[in-house]
C-alpha cells in the first residue's frame, strides 16, 4: 500500500505552491477559520474557533466526546453551516464556494459511510463516478473502474472486491471507507475520529496509511480523543474543550505548557493523600500516589518536597518523569483524556462528562 | 440527471439484495388477491365477479405498502453517514431520493405484473383497449411515483425506522375507506363523502373503468391531478427536509 500517487492536476498545484512560496507571498493554507461559532438550540456547541492547518501538514483535533469536534469538521467539509465567524478552505469560502471547497476535500465520518448491501467494488465504482475531479469534470465509465481496481488494490481489498460489505470486519470496512474518500484525490481530508472502535492491528494500519498521505503531500485534518494518536501523527495539535480551544501548538510545544516534569510522590496514609490532594494534577488513591508539575530542578523538587512534608514523615518515596500529553490535557481541560484506544467499551460506557464534573477520584485541578 | 441514474442504480442493486423486504413485497400482493377473492369475496355483492372488481384494489393496497416502503430506505441512509459522504460529492437531496423512488417503481411494477398474473389465473378477464391498458398503467405508475416520492419526504421527517414504518401502516389502510373492496354506496352516509371523493378512489375507478372498457369521463385526469399535486408537494416539502436534516 502505497500512497504517494498524486493526480497531474494535484501535482501541478503542488509545483504552483512551491513557486509562489519561493517567489512570493505563502500560499493560502489548507484551513483558515476564524471565529467559528455554532448552537443546536440553546447548547453552545463551538464558542468561537480559530485554527491554520499550513498545506501537506497533519493536524489534529484533540478533545473528549461532546466537546465539538464533529460539528467543526462537518462546518469545515460544508455539510454544517455556522452560526459566526468565517472559514477558508483550499482558499475557498466554505459559505459561498461550497461547491469549489467540496472538490478539493473528502470526508470519512465516524460511521462507515459505505453500503453494506453492496460489494466493496460497487461501492467504490459508484463513488469514483461521483466524484468530481479537481478540474470539475467526471470519470467516465471505463476510468471510474480503472480508478476502483486502482484503490481496491492499494487497500487491500482485492481478495474482498465482490463480497458484500456487510460480511467485512472493521478494519476491512473502515480501509473501504477511506479509499472511497480517495476516489477524486483531494489536497485535503477529512478523518472524524478514525480509529474509534478499531483493533489495535487496524488502528496501526489506518496510522500507516494517514503517514503515506502526508507523505504524498495531501493535507489530513483529524479529530481523535486519542493523545497516542494525536501524539503518533500529528505535526500540530489543537485541544478542544467544550465548544473552545484551550491550547494549540505541536506535541513538544503542549507538553512544555505543564511545566515539563511531574514529581510524584507516594504517601504514607489516606490522611496526608487527602491533606495533599489539592496540589497534584494526577491522583491515584489505590497507591496514594499525587503527582505534582514541576520543572525538574533539583532545587525546586527539594524545595516541593520540603514544602509538602516539612516534617519528613508523610512522604515514603517519589520519582520524576517527563510530563506526558495526559498530563497537558487534564491540565487544560479538568479531565482525564480517553485512556486507550483499545479500551473502547471502558469509553463508551463513560458518561458524557462535563468539564466542570469532579474526576473519579478526590482531586481536583 | 447522470447523479440520478447512478443513484437508481444504487437503490435497485440494494432492494434486490434486501431478499426479506422482497419476499414481503412480492408474497403481500398474491395473499391479499386470494383473501380478498375467496375469504371476503362471497359475501360481498358488486354486481361483477368480485376478482373483477377487486383487482384495482389489490393493486392500490399493493402499491401504497411497496411505496411507502422507500421510507424505510432513506432513514437507513441517514442513519449510515453515507449521505454525508454524498453531499461532501456534491451530490443534492434530490438525485439520492430519485434513486429511491426509482427503486420503489421497479419494485411495485414486478408487483403489479405479480397480481395481473395471479388475477388472469383465478379468472380476471379484463376488456380493455390497448390504449386502456396503457392509461391504466400510465394512472398507477403516476400513484406509486407520487407516494413513492411523499415516501421519502416522511422518511426524511422519521427519527428511525419504527416511525417510518407507521406510515406504512397509516397508507396500508387508506384503500379500506374507498371503493376498492366494496361499494362505497354501502358504507355509512358520513363515510361516503370521504370514500368517494379521496385520491385512491379515484385512482381505482380510473383502473376499473379503464381495465373493463367502461366510460370514465374526467376520472383519470382528476386521479392524475391527484398524483401531480401529491408528488410537487412531496418533491418541494423532501427539498426542504433534506436541507433542515442535514443543516
Amino acid at each position: 500500500m502505497t500512497i504517494t500517487r498524486r493526480n497531474a492536476a494535484s501535482a501541478a498545484d503542488a509545483a504552483h505552491a512551491a513557486h509562489a512560496a519561493s517567489s512570493a507571498a505563502e500560499p493560502a493554507p489548507a484551513i483558515e477559520a476564524a471565529g467559528l461559532r455554532k448552537s443546536y438550540g440553546t447548547h453552545e456547541v463551538l464558542r468561537g474557533i480559530d485554527l491554520t492547518v499550513p498545506r501537506g501538514t497533519v493536524y489534529a483535533l484533540l478533545g473528549p466526546n461532546g466537546a465539538g469536534k464533529t460539528t467543526a469538521v462537518r462546518i469545515l467539509a460544508t455539510l454544517a453551516t455556522a452560526d459566526g465567524g468565517t472559514a477558508r478552505v483550499a482558499g475557498h469560502d466554505v459559505r459561498t464556494e461550497r461547491a469549489r471547497v467540496r472538490r478539493a476535500i473528502s470526508l470519512t465520518g465516524q460511521f462507515a459511510a459505505v453500503d453494506e448491501m453492496q460489494t466493496g467494488a460497487e461501492n467504490l465504482l459508484m463513488m469514483a463516478r461521483l466524484a468530481p475531479s479537481a478540474a470539475g469534470a467526471r470519470l467516465s465509465r471505463t476510468e471510474a473502474r480503472a480508478k476502483a481496481a486502482e484503490l481496491l488494490t492499494r487497500f487491500g481489498l482485492t481478495d474482498a472486491a465482490d463480497r458484500l460489505v456487510k460480511t467485512y470486519s472493521g478494519g476491512m470496512r473502515r480501509r473501504l471507507d477511506l479509499a472511497a474518500s480517495l476516489v477524486g484525490a483531494p489536497e485535503i481530508i477529512f478523518l472524524d475520529e478514525p480509529t474509534t472502535g478499531l483493533d489495535p492491528r487496524s488502528r496501526k494500519e489506518l496510522w500507516s496509511l494517514v503517514r503515506e498521505l502526508r507523505a504524498g503531500g495531501t493535507t489530513v485534518f483529524l479529530t481523535t480523543q486519542y493523545l497516542e494518536e494525536a501524539d503518533q501523527l500529528a505535526d500540530r495539535i489543537a485541544v478542544l474543550d467544550a465548544g473552545t480551544l484551550v491550547a494549540e501548538g505541536t506535541a513538544t510545544e503542549l507538553k512544555q505548557r505543564v511545566a515539563g516534569h511531574r514529581l510524584d510522590v507516594t504517601v504514607a496514609d489516606s490522611e496526608t493523600y487527602l491533606r495533599l490532594a489539592h496540589h497534584a494534577t494526577y491522583s491515584d488513591p489505590e497507591t496514594r500516589v499525587l503527582g505534582i508539575p514541576t520543572d525538574g530542578s533539583a532545587a525546586e523538587v527539594r524545595g516541593l518536597l520540603d514544602a509538602l512534608d516539612p516534617d519528613r514523615t508523610a512522604i515514603t518515596s517519589f520519582t520524576l518523569h517527563s510530563a506526558t500529553l495526559d498530563d497537558v490535557f487534564l491540565t487544560l481541560t479538568g479531565q482525564p483524556p480517553a485512556t486507550a484506544p483499545q479500551d473502547t467499551a471502558a469509553i463508551a460506557a463513560q458518561p458524557t462528562a462535563s468539564p466542570t464534573a469532579p474526576l473519579k477520584d478526590s482531586s481536583h485541578v | 440527471m447522470s447523479d440520478a441514474l447512478i443513484m437508481s442504480g444504487r437503490a435497485l442493486r440494494m432492494s434486490r439484495r434486501n431478499v426479506d423486504a422482497l419476499i414481503t413485497s412480492l408474497a403481500l400482493p398474491v395473499m391479499l388477491l386470494l383473501i380478498f377473492v375467496y375469504f371476503f369475496g362471497g359475501a360481498i355483492d358488486t354486481g361483477t365477479r368480485y376478482v373483477t372488481y377487486v383487482v384495482p384494489g389489490v393493486l392500490l393496497l399493493c402499491a401504497g405498502f411497496g411505496s411507502s416502503n422507500t421510507a424505510i430506505a432513506v432513514v437507513e441512509d441517514l442513519k449510515t453517514g453515507i449521505i454525508d459522504r454524498f453531499r461532501s460529492l456534491d451530490i443534492g437531496g434530490a438525485p439520492i431520493l430519485a434513486g429511491h423512488v426509482v427503486a420503489s417503481a421497479a419494485r411495485n411494477l414486478i408487483a403489479t405484473a405479480l397480481v395481473f398474473a395471479l388475477a388472469f389465473a383465478i379468472g380476471f378477464r379484463p376488456d380493455a383497449t390497448l390504449a386502456g391498458w396503457f392509461a391504466a398503467l400510465g394512472v398507477l405508475l403516476a400513484f406509486i411515483l407520487a407516494l413513492s416520492w411523499l415516501s421519502a419526504a416522511v422518511g426524511l421527517l422519521a427519527k428511525s425506522p419504527e416511525a417510518a414504518g407507521g406510515f406504512t401502516f397509516f397508507v396500508s389502510f387508506l384503500p379500506y375507506p374507498s371503493s376498492a373492496f366494496v361499494k362505497t354506496e354501502d358504507m355509512p352516509s358520513w363515510l361516503q363523502g370521504f370514500a368517494e371523493n379521496q385520491p385512491i378512489s379515484q385512482v381505482i375507478e380510473s383502473l376499473r373503468g379503464l381495465l373493463l372498457g367502461q366510460p370514465v369521463g374526467w376520472t383519470p385526469w382528476i386521479a392524475l391531478a391527484w398524483c401531480a399535486g401529491i408528488l410537487l408537494t412531496s418533491v418541494a416539502a423532501s427539498a426542504w427536509l433534506f436541507r433542515r436534516r442535514t443543516a
